[in-house]
């Protein structure tokens, strides 16, 4: 066994889902990665895409129905049809946000911006760019480009990489 | 627990070189363990950065580098300008500190 240390190079960090906690979570730990000196990339795809749509990323929501891990302040259970009553979710998640940047974590637009600041590169789906029918204006405009699968595994390629998919 | 010598003062540090009490600090000791992370020269940038650093570590606060980004002496592209590679863990090196436990 060698104990010679191999530290990661590169990572792929992809985002396909649009809720508060998901985008976070890719966020997270892109910014994580620059700040290590990690070459850094994010690929959002599907409703991961919210996160870089100018009018949506500053709005992102958390599921209150199906979400079984919700709870109320204090650990009490979360009745599951609250979470259908108008304006619990938009609550919520204005709740999560709060609690967020109490802890010094941006906003989503923000974040991204700490992220290309480092170095960071973020790239859209071509695919769901397409199906959503978005436009290049309506995403940021610190984009890398709109790409497609293949390309995303070559930005992916080589030694010490990962990918990572939330 | 180790000891290293900076501009002729024996130093106590971690493991990972971080230094254990931060009152030994003195900006040539600062000078010297940026030479050893690879940044030739600080400039006032530099050590007005680390000096909000070690204000910010006595106060007790959580560093993180968006703080850094708004402390009016850099912004975050030039806090990674200014300690290339891995800048916060770099800066609190240097700054006498120990290692951040923040993830952000």
């Amino acid at each position: 066994m060698s104990d010679e240390k191999k530290p990661l190079k590169k990572v792929l960090i992809i985002v396909a889902k649009g809720t508060i906690e998901d985008v976070y979570a890719g966020l997270v730990m892109a910014n994580g990665a620059v700040m290590e000196g990690i070459e850094t990339k994010l690929f959002f795809t599907f409703f991961g895409l919210d996160a870089i749509t100018k009018k949506k990323m500053n709005s992102l929501h958390t599921a209150t129905v199906g979400n079984p891990s919700m709870t109320m302040p204090g650990g009490i259970p979360f009745p599951t049809w609250l979470g259908g009553v108008p304006g619990i979710e938009a609550a919520v998640s204005a709740m999560m946000r709060k609690q967020m940047e109490e802890l010094d974590i941006p906003p989503v637009d923000e974040f991204l911006e700490m992220i290309t600041a480092g170095g960071g590169e973020i790239y859209a789906c071509k695919l769901a760019v397409d199906m959503f029918k978005l436009k290049k204006e309506d995403l940021i405009d610190d984009l890398n480009g709109i790409i497609t699968v293949g390309e995303m595994y070559e930005l992916a390629a080589g030694d010490y990489s990962q990918i990572i998919f939330t | 627990m180790a000891e290293k010598t900076y501009a002729g003062v024996t130093i106590n540090v971690d493991e990972e070189g971080y230094m254990t009490d931060s009152s030994q600090w003195t900006k040539e000791v600062a000078a010297e363990i940026a030479k050893e992370e690879g940044i030739e020269e600080l400039t006032d940038t530099h050590y007005a950065v680390l000096e909000f650093i070690r204000q910010k570590v006595s106060e007790g606060a959580t560093l993180t580098i968006r703080a850094i980004g708004k402390s009016g002496h850099t912004d975050i592209k030039g806090f990674y300008k200014l300690f290339p590679g891995a800048p916060l863990k770099k800066a609190t090196k240097i700054a006498g500190v120990p290692k951040p436990s923040s993830c952000v």
